[in-house]
């Protein structure tokens, strides 16, 4: 007899961890889905792209409809769809549409919500977020319809957001209350060259500003933008990019412990055994999440358990950042700021738009910023993951990998 | 007219001679004179080296620039005039010898001037002036040979000629270098051994050096014991019985009491073998090869004649060809290697101190003599100051005036430190130079433009005699003049106008070869040095002279090839004298404090102190740095790595040099080159350190021998700059300046930090860049700083700084400056730069070995390992590299290795 194992979320973390999950060769679950989109799984940090004109819808599906079928999984997706209740006693979910499913396992993967500001007009038409698919639609046709458009937050999905609608025509501005754009990203210098590559793309920033009020029209329409310093600009359609927050409203609602998200233990487990949880819902260790590399970190963890192998365990580790804007390079890991103990190993060329940085403590690399030339992103990151003592090659370690394969390579032939 | 056509016009075919070596090769020269465009090839006519040219020779169009020239004369650190620089030297001159006599007032020469120009300065001097304090740089290189030519001679006569090298069998090279310091006739020597297998070559100096390449046998000597192996030699070839006792009757003297007092010197081979610290073996092979083979010629240069025992050392090896009879005949004698172009000329003139003029001596009847030619009204009567004791002289103040011409003391005399102070003390000095800066030019009230090779019209003598025409092939250069007119106005505003009233420099010659025969004959006074057959040489003919050795006259109209073979020596007999001598060890020995020798001389693509082999990029490459090679033991001892740098220090001052660990240079001494001034290096020059020892005869510095100690220069930081402009680097302890094609290259260490590099740099690249850029790769906690500077993505230069003396190559980014000086780099190119390392699949060359055709090391490697070559010959087929001037020949075989 097979158990329930039911999933709500059909976004990237839940349905990483059934691929897991059907990857491990388990077969003892009737598999459920529940979606709020009305889609299949779609990757969605290349809705991006999508917003660029790069790439269509289809282009980023990850499983369609078939798939499900292929799978032996049951999907609800749509608005009617979205799960409204969980019964922990009686082990039931219940969607909006009255369907319940029993559970022997729940997962949880509700994702999060887009940080709303708390201002006057926040609720005015023309006030989006850069979520879903149903975002994206609804940019699109500002874009062919009006002319301003203004991004609240400089960090990726803002800047993503600015771009791909810079490049469908509109006037984009950008609005940051830091002066360094991706902040948590990139340090002064790199964010500076960002800066300047979106400007020639025809970005405007307002930074440092803080935005006071959203003005509408008589039919509620958004019309301009307000900074705290009295300045306003006009807008037609305003984009809020400032940041995720845990969606774990029906976590809280049945009564399982939460803090800034849903709490999870290693083995991403909620405060109840039966139920798991991953990605953006969940608090780890005081961490919550954003980036895409320690979801799927997490599904495999969770499938680990669910599959009852039991033994991994999930453990944070920096993640690198990109940025997808065709043309801009940019990578980001780990402690790029570094503290009194730790040294800078920097290198710029600001004629050619590259600058890196290596964040160096103990011999080991802690954190990188790449701007411009990012090849050895991932060599990096290796060297960090791996803890690999940097001394020997310290040197040269700026310049990348293809100076310790020649060398290597050197050696070879002697 | 087409500009075409113009141009053909424009272009004439001139031969001339070297500016470098003593070899004195000619040059064919194809000029274009209006475009100061000058192609050169070495003279397929030319005896001494029938078209051949080494490295330096072939590179001389290269240092025609005109940017590093002296053009207009200079008073005080201002332009001038030739009408007001003139009268001051004259007026100067001429109170001071009013005020002090004419002995406080000096002429420092150079084996660079013409005969011509040597004659004037002598004439003026010891003639009108009526002092002797003329003396010149060959007193630094081969006084002592002309000290043991007169002693054992009785003139200063080279017996032998290049062509000897075709018949000997047995060439022994003593203190010489050949491979590095007089090219050309080391390929003939080498090409002599291959026509002829039984040719023997018997290398002797202390390193193991580029020479013994040739060498059958190499025999390291200790430095400066070459009285004693001779001395040996001498003992041998009579115990030996293989002495020629008829020669010996009839043209010599002296020999008993000489072969008494060689014996006790060095009685047998174990005794010569101790005091040379030779393996027996070794000098006894040396004995019977010398003993064996009639047709022996020994070549010496600078290892014997910089020595405080030179003369006793040229008198030594004068001894063994006399006993055996073997001189003048072809093949045998002995022959000196002169450092310089007109260093022989210089001697035929007499522009040494202790000499009079034309072979003439201060004796009573020779000054009467001269007096009479020159119708002189003040002749000098007494020798003058030789280079050092003239020096000194000036230091105390005895010497108030000095007239320094083409020549650099203040790098390539001993303690040459106490030379600079005493022109920094001295009240009145007179420099004239054809380029703009040197060391000395840095302290002369009055700096007067010479001309310089290219535009520079006269004859020089060359090792063997030859004298040859340098022509002309440029016009004056700016305000440039002749030496012989500079000389001549002066003395005309000395009031001697009667007797310097010459228009050009045929007449001057003519004199010359007047003087030379005068009264020479058996019974007034018979000289060697006679070319009185072109007393009256047509202005014609002087143009088309032909090179010839002399004595040029009614005898032997054609010139002669060798003397001696019938004796007829120059002495009131015609005997050669033997002269008892006996091995001394140098001056100054080492000491606990100073317990290494240092050892000097030249490297291949330098020539002394660089004022113009440092103009031709390609010869800055094989050497690029003042460095002292040390043997590895010592090395060890001394706690010095290859490639570090080095402080030196002797009793007499210090310098810095890059360390390179070679077991060719023999433990207990070092060796460093003698080139580097304060134009390129900061603390690059020997001379401070070399010994102000002089040979008691010849008064020649022993430049080959000062004690010292070594230890490892620990800079703060090291570094290096390339820059495609010249940069002022004021208050680094360590600098070196490599002029390289495109651009310049700066060595640097220091003790004090320096903070702010990229403005130093900036405000001074950008005069001539404009806005700048830069690329910066900085490693604060590792104090590690690189920075690549750009304008409109032009690279300007590159910074590379770090604590550690191991620093990235410099190979490849100085080709980048050679080939991107006006485009930009590929995006690799670019972010690779400052690792030094080209980005991947691009060629790093490597050091340059070959500097004719611009060859690397790793360049010749890969073409010996991809097409399997196992010759020299085949690398030079594969990649061109040594078949030019074949000078590198022996660091290609190393390669193999």
């Amino acid at each position: 007899m097979k158990l329930d194992l039911v999933v709500i979320g059909n976004g990237m973390a839940g349905m990483k961890t059934v691929e897991e999950l059907l990857d491990s060769g388990t077969d003892k679950y009737n598999i459920t889905v529940f979606g709020a989109e009305p889609y299949g799984n779609y990757n969605r940090i290349m809705l991006s792209p999508v917003l660029c004109g790069e790439k269509t819808i289809n282009d980023i599906m990850i499983n369609d409809r078939q798939w499900y079928k292929d799978n032996h999984i049951t999907l609800h997706a749509g608005k009617d769809k979205a799960v409204v209740d969980i019964n922990r006693a009686q082990k039931i979910v219940i969607a909006k549409d009255g369907t319940q499913i029993h559970y022997d396992r729940l997962l949880i993967a509700t994702g999060s919500k887009p940080f709303i500001l708390p201002i006057q007009g926040n609720n005015l038409e023309g006030v989006v977020a850069f979520r879903d698919i149903y975002d994206v639609n609804k940019m699109l046709q500002y874009c062919e319809q009006k002319k301003y458009a203004v991004v609240l937050g400089g960090g990726l999905l803002g800047l993503e957001a600015a771009n791909g609608l810079a490049q469908r025509g509109m006037h984009v501005t950008v609005v940051h209350s830091n002066e360094v754009l991706l902040n948590r990203q990139l340090d002064k210098t790199a964010g500076h060259l960002l800066q300047l590559a979106l400007e020639k793309r025809g970005v405007h920033f307002n930074m440092p500003a803080r935005t006071q009020t959203l003005i509408g029209d008589d039919s509620d329409h958004i019309t301009a933008v307000e900074f705290a310093d009295g300045s306003s600009i006009p807008c037609d359609l305003f984009v809020m990019a400032i940041g995720v927050r845990p969606n774990m409203a029906l976590a809280q609602s049945t009564g399982l412990y939460c803090e800034k998200g849903i709490v999870v233990t290693d083995t991403l487990q909620t405060y109840d055994p039966s139920i798991y949880a991953v990605g953006e819902c969940i608090q780890h260790r005081n961490d919550t999440f954003g980036l895409v590399a320690p979801l799927f970190e997490q599904a495999k963890v969770c499938a680990n358990h669910l599959s009852g192998h039991g033994m991994a365990e999930y453990k944070t580790l920096p993640s690198a950042t990109k940025l997808k804007v065709t043309g801009i390079n940019l990578f980001s890991l780990g402690d790029f700021h570094g503290d009194d103990e730790s040294e800078i190993i920097r290198f710029s060329d600001p004629c050619a738009s590259i600058y890196k940085k290596l964040v160096i403590k103990k011999n080991h690399i802690i954190g990188v910023v790449l701007y411009g030339d990012t090849a050895d992103g991932a060599w990096y990151q290796s060297l960090l993951e791996q803890r690999i003592n940097i001394e020997e090659m310290r040197e040269l370690l700026i310049f990348g990998q293809r100076y310790f394969q020649a060398e290597i390579a050197a050696v070879e032939e002697v | 007219m087409t500009n075409k056509n113009q141009q053909k016009i424009a272009v004439k075919a001139i031969n001339t001679t070297c500016s470098y070596c003593g070899v004195g090769c000619g040059i064919s020269a194809t000029v274009n004179s209006e475009l100061r465009e000058v192609e050169l090839s070495g003279d397929e006519n030319h005896p001494s080296n029938y078209g051949s040219l080494c490295s330096k020779g072939s590179s001389l169009a290269e240092t025609l620039d005109l940017s590093s020239r002296l053009l207009t004369p200079w008073v005080n650190g201002k332009k001038s005039d030739w009408h007001t620089a003139t009268s001051l030297v004259a007026d100067k001159f001429s109170q001071v010898i009013k005020e002090h006599g004419a002995e406080a007032v000096a002429f420092y020469g150079s084996g660079q001037l013409l005969t011509e120009d040597y004659y004037i300065a002598n004439k003026l001097m010891k003639g009108f002036i009526g002092g002797a304090n003329i003396d010149t740089n060959s007193r630094l290189c081969m006084s002592s040979s002309v000290a043991g030519h007169k002693r054992v001679f009785g003139s200063d006569t080279v017996p032998a000629c290049y062509d000897d090298f075709e018949h000997a069998e047995l060439i022994v090279l003593v203190g010489s270098n050949t491979a590095w310091c007089h090219p050309v006739l080391f390929q003939r020597i080498k090409t002599a051994k291959e026509l002829n297998p039984s040719l023997k070559v018997v290398v002797i100096d202390p390193r193991k050096t580029a020479t013994c390449d040739i060498a059958d046998l190499h025999i390291p000597i200790k430095i400066g014991t070459d009285v004693a192996l001779f001395n040996g030699l001498l003992s041998y070839l009579y115990q030996e019985n293989a002495i020629d006792q008829t020669f010996i009757q009839q043209h010599t003297s002296g020999f008993e009491e000489t072969i008494i007092s060689a014996q006790n010197d060095a009685f047998n081979i174990t005794t010569v073998a101790q005091k040379c610290q030779l393996a027996v073996h070794i000098v006894a092979t040396f004995y019977r090869w010398f003993k064996e083979t009639d047709k022996t010629l020994t070549l010496y240069s600078q290892g014997v004649n910089q020595s405080s025992s030179g003369t006793d050392k040229v008198s030594a090896i004068l001894h063994c060809h006399l006993a055996t009879g073997r001189i003048g005949k072809p093949g045998c004698g002995p022959l000196s290697l002169t450092g310089q172009p007109n260093a022989m000329g210089g001697r035929e003139v007499g522009g040494l101190a202790h000499q009079l003029a034309a072979h003439m001596d201060f004796t009573d009847e020779c000054i009467d003599r001269v007096q009479r030619f020159w119708q002189s009204t003040n002749m000098a009567t007494t020798p003058g100051y030789s280079a050092t004791e003239l020096f000194d002289a000036i230091n105390a103040g005895k010497i108030k005036a000095v007239w320094i011409m083409a020549t650099n003391p203040v790098v390539s005399m001993p303690d040459a430190d106490k030379v600079k102070q005493a022109l920094q003390k001295c009240e009145f000095v007179v420099v004239s130079d054809c380029v703009a800066n040197t060391d000395t030019l840095d302290l002369a009230h009055i700096k007067l433009p010479a001309a310089g090779w290219s535009e520079k019209d006269g004859t020089v003598t060359n090792s063997e005699r030859r004298i040859s025409r340098q022509r002309a092939i440029l016009p004056l250069a700016g305000e440039a003049k002749p030496d012989w007119w500079i000389l001549c106005q002066v003395a005309k505003k000395m009031g001697f106008a009667k007797s310097f009233n010459y228009q050009s420099p045929v007449e001057i010659f003519r004199e010359h070869a007047a003087l030379s025969g005068f009264e020479n004959n058996e019974q007034q006074a018979l000289r060697d040095f006679d070319i009185s057959l072109l007393a009256n040489i047509s202005a014609q003919d002087y143009d088309n002279f032909q090179p010839t050795q002399w004595p040029i006259n009614s005898e032997n109209p054609q010139g002669k090839a060798r003397f001696f073979a019938e004796g007829q020596f120059y002495t009131k007999t015609r005997k050669a004298n033997f002269t008892s001598i006996q091995f001394k060890p140098p001056k100054n020995l080492p000491t606990k404090q100073w317990p290494l020798i240092l050892n000097t001389g030249r490297v291949r693509d330098q020539w002394h102190t660089m004022t113009r082999t440092a103009l031709a990029a390609r010869l800055n490459q094989h050497k690029p740095e003042p460095y002292v090679e040390i043997a590895s033991a010592d090395a060890l001892l001394f706690d010095l790595k290859h490639g570090q740098l080095a402080q030196l220090t002797s009793a007499w001052g210090e310098m810095f040099a890059r360390v390179e660990i070679t077991d060719k240079t023999p433990q207990g001494s070092v060796f460093v080159p003698i080139h580097w001034t304060a134009q390129f290096s900061s603390k690059g020059r020997v001379g401070a350190l070399v010994n102000p020892v002089i040979d008691p005869v010849s008064k020649q510095p022993e430049s080959k021998h000062t004690p010292i100690s070594i230890r490892p220069y620990k800079a703060k930081w090291y570094g290096f700059i390339i820059s495609q402009h010249p940069l002022i680097l004021d208050g680094i302890d360590y600098t070196v300046l490599i002029k390289g094609d495109g651009y310049y290259h700066y060595e640097l260490a220091g003790e004090k930090q320096i903070r702010n590099w990229q403005s130093h740099l900036a405000s001074q690249l950008q005069p001539y860049s404009g806005k700048l850029s830069w690329q910066t790769y900085q490693d604060e906690k590792k104090s590690l700083l690189r920075t690549a500077c750009f304008a409109n993505n032009i690279l300007q230069a590159v910074l590379i700084l770090s604590p550690q003396s191991q620093l990235p190559e410099r190979s490849w980014l100085s080709s980048i400056f050679t080939s991107k000086n006006s485009t930009a780099l590929a995006p690799d190119e670019r972010l690779a730069l400052l690792t030094g390392k080209p980005p991947l699949g691009t060629a790093d060359v490597g050091n340059i070995i070959c500097a004719c055709f611009n060859v690397g090391e790793k360049t010749i490697l890969s073409a010996i390992k991809d097409n399997k070559l196992t010759t020299y010959q085949e690398v030079g087929k594969c990649c061109k590299a040594g078949t030019n001037c074949g000078s590198c020949v022996s660091e290609i075989k190393e390669l193999f290795s």
